[in-house]
């Protein structure tokens, strides 16, 4: 972290002389255009935050609700979890964008809905759907973690499929589930950058378009990577305290 | 004419290609103690298996207490109010403590009170003889104290029928006994019991009905006193010399 900062401060002082190749001045807070343009960026922070949060949230449900066929006896059952996960972990994430900003709403017209699908919220379902390929693996995994004994046991004093999963498996499996989940958080994060280009104005929207009217991408794009920086090593920082509480009460 | 327990008639049973049980046929009254013993891989664990239906049978039919075992729910139902079980691995779950493994089913499945629910656990502590761990969790106790805790709480849903699979085979020999004492109590009252073992100092004492079992078959059944000490087939006799060899 404090080698990231030097780094920055240095790259940053070396633009403070007259050479040709570093502009600073398009985002030095000490002069009011340097400060709007800051201002203009870090105002995009809050959408990304939203964004990420909303997906990822989203995310979290659809996992566990597409993870649990999978732990079917049943081979038909456990098909449909297949079927999702491998359709929708194949498809990159940029193309199934453009499909749910572009092709979604044709679809629904033609089934007569007048449905609008504005850029945040496909934005939103985009990286939901993405991402619960994944959070419905790292489910499974957890869940299939969890000896099947303790399963057959709840089983025989009584429980049924719903309080097997609510009282025993889960409690027992979300110590191994949290950590990865937290880990796809970051991976979310960093995708919202591509909401940018069906215009959705968060942290890379906003700096493309104060390159457009500054000529000034290298400043602009550092500026934006630093600020990804801060807000993923924020995250990992309170991944990492998860999961010292996690692991701290391991124990049996 | 009073109701069977237990009645097997004809269970086949296939894993894939690998049929694990052939024509069992087995019938268990109320107070009987079945004891069924064999060599590993003959098929006596997925008997006491399929009659809680943990697994589920391919051919024949299996009633507990009458109740035809077809899968459906109400015929479940049955099997989870007449029948307890306790594992070899004792799968008490482990984020629990011992009271709340014990009142967990009382509450969730039967809707008992909180209040109820810990007086009758603490009743069956007491009978297994460990009602002072009831706040430890099940790690931080011995193996025997383990699966004395999950006969307790086997107990709790007061089945009518236990069924003990191996209950002492993953414990230190010295924990052994104080496992079997309980089983013994347990028999001495009245319950009805299917146990899988290997302990036949044990199932001498206990059991009214022997069953030996070797590659899915029952080969042979019999009282105690025929079965030590004048078993009547082959493998039988072989199984015991190996066993009682040492």
């Amino acid at each position: 972290m404090r080698i990231i900062l030097s780094l920055a401060a240095l790259l940053a002082l070396s633009g403070c002389g007259s050479s040709d190749i570093w502009g600073w001045y398009v985002v030095n807070p000490m002069t009011a255009s340097g400060w709007t343009n800051i201002k203009f960026l870090v105002n995009g922070m809050g959408a990304t935050i939203l964004l990420s949060v909303i997906a990822a949230s989203i995310s979290i449900v659809l996992g566990l609700l597409v993870a649990l066929p999978s732990l079917s006896e049943r081979r038909g059952i456990r098909a449909i979890n297949r079927f999702y996960v491998e359709i929708v972990r194949a498809v990159p994430l940029l193309p199934m964008l453009f499909w749910v900003f572009y092709g979604l709403p044709i679809v629904f017209k033609s089934m007569g809905l007048s449905i609008q699908i504005d850029p945040f919220w496909g934005a939103i379902i985009t990286l939901a759907l993405s991402d619960s390929a994944f959070t419905a693996e790292i489910y499974r995994a957890g869940i299939q973690s969890i000896a099947k004994g303790q399963a057959e046991a709840a089983k025989t004093v009584g429980l049924n499929y719903f309080q097997t999963m609510r009282y025993v498996v889960l409690p027992q499996a979300i110590r191994r589930i949290l950590p990865p989940l937290a880990n796809q958080f970051i991976y979310i994060v960093k995708m919202s950058a591509f909401a940018s280009v069906i215009g959705m104005q968060e942290l890379t929207r906003r700096a493309n378009e104060l390159v457009v009217t500054e000529y000034r991408p290298l400043e602009i794009y550092s500026l934006l990577i630093v600020e990804y920086l801060v807000l993923v090593l924020i995250i990992s920082a309170g991944v990492r305290w998860l999961e010292r509480k996690m692991g701290s009460d391991e124990r049996g | 004419m009073t109701q069977d327990a237990i009645e097997m008639i004809d269970v086949d049973k296939w894993f894939g290609d690998f049929q694990v049980l052939k024509g069992i046929n087995l019938n268990v009254k109320p107070g009987d103690r079945v004891v069924i013993c064999g060599p590993s891989g003959s098929g006596k664990s997925t008997v006491v298996r399929c009659i809680n239906r943990l697994e589920a049978h391919q051919k024949g039919v299996i009633k507990i207490g009458g109740v035809v075992q077809d899968g459906s729910a109400a015929a479940l139902e049955a099997i989870r109010s007449e029948v307890g079980m306790v594992f070899q691995q004792f799968n008490l779950f482990p984020h629990l403590s011992v009271m709340e493994n014990l009142v967990l089913g009382p509450m969730k499945a039967r809707g008992m009170t909180r209040k109820d629910a810990e007086e009758r656990a603490m009743k069956y502590l007491e009978r297994v003889r460990i009602p002072e761990q009831a706040l430890k969790r099940p790690s931080q106790l011995s193996g025997g104290q383990q699966q004395r805790v999950a006969i307790a709480r086997s107990l709790c849903m007061e089945p009518k029928v236990m069924l003990f699979d191996e209950p002492t085979s993953a414990l230190d020999p010295e924990m052994i006994s104080e496992v079997l004492d309980v089983i013994v109590e347990l028999a001495e009252e009245g319950m009805t019991m299917v146990v899988v073992t290997h302990e036949m100092g044990f199932a001498r004492k206990v059991a009214d009905q022997m069953v030996f079992m070797d590659e899915g078959e029952i080969v042979e059944t019999g009282t105690p006193e025929d079965f030590f000490n004048a078993p009547k087939s082959e493998r039988t006799q072989a199984f015991l010399k190996q066993i009682l060899q040492h």
